[in-house]
């Protein structure tokens, strides 16, 4: 590894930010360098998205026997070996890991293993002492999972996502704070194997920054799959005893609850990791969550230096992060691109069963706000596919301008939901209207024949409901 | 069958057209091919002519009267043949049987009212996203008008929403124009006079204008025109030398023969100069082509040729679009000196005050009486830097004191 050399880039962390932007400056013609202390691909690709995906994946495949069983066939799930689900996962894992490694060699990015301690413009230093030059250098560090008070992480009774990830031995009960992307995929996956779920969320209803009609059909579905629900409710404490944990819950109006359970999952968001960077005396500055302010194109408050994904304010996604990458290493490079990513054009997307997809404004922020839309909903159940695979339960929302019809925000809970929203999300994009998607001939039988249904109901007109 | 004959889109830019005279009446033969009528177009007046040979059945649009391109303005069919339906018929759905303009008008290359060379072209053809196009016709603003920041130079929302924006800052001078009282005239504008209108303002609005000043001194050009209009039997215009003059100081400085294209600059092959001429109603450039290759006397016939033509309104589109330089000269007027505005796709207009005499002072401190001309260069920054318009208009000045360096 020359270290004498000067790159033109120089990002720290080879997630989905970093290796994105690493691998865009050097199809660019720039130099290029990665730092990362762990393996290439971050916490999406090694404790995150992907092995959860394969999770979830088995999940499917076990929850599938109930299915069997109506043909007749009896499957024996008596012998669920976990471990061997868990070694899966990481099978998964590892193999993207060694397959952005070649990424980078085959776009000759320099992959630096270190750990970057402090940074000041034109020059990062490791912790081995060793300097890396570069005229510009991308802050790509990432987030961890975020500790809550009296549930300090030991990976042992108190999990953080990472721990439940590595979990080799599933519990009989878990109880899960938190229900965000993360607690609802766990919720899911630990539910389908047999584990006892108890969901709490602080706000009144799961998945809070989903539209409210998405996130009843989940809570309605969680409930009848055995998942306890406890909503607008607090954990207040936690105590051992008999090898398990209590824990302390308190509703809105103060009635407190018990609920005993070998472990807890805290999925109660993430924290930027901009500690022990020297941002501060860099002259970066950040906002009072630790997260940093930035410019256009991801400039920081130094010039050389860039921020881009879970350390920046913009939705803790990895897509969100990897447009932020290119965006940066083509700002660098001269190129023409977009100064900043469009909020309304993200994709969120939520990997349980139902999934839950959506972007843009949903009914409660458009109410909040007073934004004039005109609402447009339609059920799974009129898309004769799911009718046919026996996942009816689902609906499409779309809400749009009254006046132009541009789309506003797009909400799907169902079946697939996490690909079909990008069809709309195309619309969106190439700025459609409804009658655009509504006149184009969508294949029967297909569950994208509910986008075209609900589209047709903007104008009132749907054919199948 | 009889068949109906339509407004056609004379031109590119053509919305509706005025029948400014029928050369044939009703009961005529035709032939396909004859004149049929003449339309007075946003720019001039055309010849129309038929596009099917039988008799003149009905003539629908009086003259003097204005239609859209696509509307039914006459029929020609057998003499006796009954016509009632096709007068009846909603014209919609007959549009589309119209005979396209491009089939029987052969269109100019380029648009003659392109206001540069990065427009798109016609209506229908302008990239952009649906929505653009909504909110566009939701505010009454023309997609032609915007430059689209999309894919491929598509227009989308925020350029329409730019657009309005700009609008927005529009109606303050509106406002201001004072509802007319008892004593004013209103004037309805022409299409003519909206097409001068838009193609000044977005030139003036869109190329950073600055501009160059120059005296001349005339008395060797104006001698030598007297001895030569004196021998010769065709009488040479002082025009036909500006013009002459301004293509071989063109053809020295190519950059000043330029146009920009937004991401590129063009440099025309060809000096192509297009020359003020005031009309009734307004005011046209007609072009002479290819000035650099041409001779005085050449340049003086087509001249003589486009300017009646100008001054009769029977300009073809192709004979008043795409100059690549103008002279615009207000000195008849008695105007000293003038600035006039760029005439896209050109990046350069002289403006040529009067000639008079005046007391100069010699390199010898003598005082000497000479005829002298001022000339103004307007130059758009973003194609002729100061330097370079400097350099082509004291060359010109050059030129037309000391002629004989047009040889060199």
């Amino acid at each position: 590894m020359d270290l004498k050399q000067t790159f033109d880039v120089v990002v720290i962390g080879a997630g989905p930010g970093g290796y994105v932007a690493a691998i865009r400056a050097a199809q660019l013609g720039l130099k290029a360098a990665v730092i990362e202390k762990d393996k290439p691909g971050g916490v999406c690709l090694n404790i995150g998205c992907i092995p959860s995906k394969a999770l979830i994946h088995q999940a499917e495949l076990i929850r599938s026997i109930a299915g069997l069983a109506e043909m007749g066939i009896k499957a024996d799930s008596a012998g669920l070996d976990y471990r061997k689900v868990q070694q899966k996962s990481r099978a998964a894992a590892d193999k993207l890991s060694r397959g952005i490694q070649y990424l980078l060699e085959k776009n000759k990015v320099t992959l630096i293993a270190g750990e970057a301690v402090s940074v000041k413009p034109g020059a990062v230093t490791l912790k081995d002492g060793q300097i890396v030059k570069g005229r510009n250098v991308i802050l790509a560090t990432g987030s961890s999972p975020r500790e809550l008070k009296g549930f300090a992480f030991d990976e042992k009774r108190i999990l953080s996502s990472t721990g439940a990830l590595m979990l080799q031995k599933l519990p009989e009960s878990l109880l899960i704070l938190g229900s965000g992307a993360i607690g609802v995929e766990f919720a899911h996956i630990m539910n389908a194997f047999g584990v006892t779920v108890h969901l709490v969320e602080m706000l009144d209803r799961i998945l809070p920054l989903e539209d409210d009609d998405c996130s009843d059909v989940l809570a309605k579905s969680f409930k009848k799959r055995g998942i306890k629900l406890y909503t607008a409710t607090k954990a207040m404490s936690q105590q051992e005893s008999d090898g398990k944990l209590q824990v302390l819950l308190e509703d809105k109006d103060g009635k407190q609850t018990t609920v005993t359970v070998d472990q807890v999952l805290v999925s109660a968001g993430r924290v930027p990791n901009t500690a022990g960077l020297g941002l501060a005396e860099a002259g970066v500055t950040l906002d009072g969550g630790g997260f940093v302010e930035i410019g256009d194109y991801g400039q920081t408050s130094v010039p050389g230096i860039y921020a881009i994904g879970d350390i920046v304010r913009t939705p803790l996604l990895a897509h969100v992060a990897s447009r932020e990458g290119e965006i940066a290493a083509e700002h660098i490079a001269g190129r023409k691109t977009e100064p900043r990513i469009d909020l309304m054009a993200i994709p969120a997307a939520t990997y349980c069963e139902p999934q839950v997809a959506s972007f843009g404004l949903n009914e409660r922020q458009a109410l909040e706000k007073g934004i004039a839309h005109k609402k447009a909903v339609f059920p799974y159940r009129g898309a004769g596919k799911s009718v046919a695979i026996e996942q009816p339960d689902g609906l499409v929302k779309v809400l749009t301008d009254p006046k132009s019809g541009e789309i506003l925000g797009a909400h799907i809970v169902g079946a697939e939901a996490t690909e079909l929203i990008h069809e709309l999300l195309l619309a969106k994009k190439a700025e459609l209207l409804p009658e655009d998607i509504a006149t184009m001939i969508h294949a029967h039988p297909t569950l994208s024949e509910s986008l075209l249904e609900v589209m047709r109901s903007v104008d009132g007109l749907p054919v199948h409901i | 069958m009889a068949e109906k004959l339509l407004m056609l889109a004379l031109s590119p830019t053509m919305e509706t057209g005025v029948i400014a005279k029928w050369l044939k009446k009703e009961g005529d033969t035709v032939e396909s091919g004859d004149l049929l009528c003449e339309v007075e177009t946003d720019k001039a007046t055309m010849d129309y002519e038929s596009p099917a040979s039988g008799t003149l059945l009905k003539i629908v649009l009086e003259e003097g009267s204005s239609a859209a391109v696509g509307d039914l303005i006459g029929i020609v069919g057998k003499p006796g043949e009954d016509i009632k339906a096709l007068l009846a018929e909603p014209e919609e759905p007959a549009k589309p049987e119209s005979p396209k303009p491009e089939k029987t008008q052969p269109a100019p290359e380029k648009q003659p009212d392109a206001p540069s060379p990065e427009t798109t072209g016609e209506k229908g053809r302008v990239r952009s996203s649906p929505l653009a196009r909504k909110l566009a016709e939701m505010n009454g603003i023309e997609l032609e008008t915007i430059k689209g920041s999309g894919p491929e130079g598509r227009v989308v929302k925020a350029d329409v929403e730019k657009a309005m924006a700009g609008q927005a800052a529009a109606p303050a001078a509106k406002a201001a124009a004072p509802a007319p009282v008892s004593g004013d005239t209103v004037i309805p504008v022409s299409g003519k006079r909206k097409v001068i209108a838009r193609r000044l303002s977005e030139s003036k609005y869109s190329a950073p204008h600055y501009y160059l000043k120059v005296r001349v001194a005339m008395d060797t050009i104006l001698d030598a025109r007297i001895k030569l209009n004196a021998k010769a039997s065709q009488k040479v215009s002082l025009n036909a030398y500006l013009i002459k003059f301004a293509a071989e100081a063109l053809k020295r400085h190519p950059a000043v023969n330029a146009s920009w294209a937004g991401d590129s600059i063009i440099r025309f092959g060809r000096v192509d100069i297009g020359l003020a001429v005031a009309q009734e109603d307004g005011l046209i450039t007609p072009v002479v082509r290819d000035c650099a290759n041409k001779g005085l006397l050449e340049i003086e016939k087509d001249l003589q040729d486009l300017i009646q033509k100008a001054r009769s309104n029977a300009l073809k589109p192709e004979e008043y679009s795409d100059a690549t330089f103008t002279i615009s000269s207000l000195g008849s007027f008695g105007i000293e000196e003038f600035t006039a505005i760029i005439n896209p796709p050109g990046s350069a207009i002289l403006a040529v005050g009067e000639i008079r005499k005046e007391p100069v002072v010699q390199p010898d401190d003598s005082i000497q009486v000479k005829q002298m001309m001022r000339l103004t260069l307007s130059c758009d920054h973003r194609v002729i830097d100061g330097a370079v318009g400097a350099a082509f208009l004291t060359d010109l000045r050059t030129l037309l004191e000391e002629p004989i360096r047009a040889l060199y």
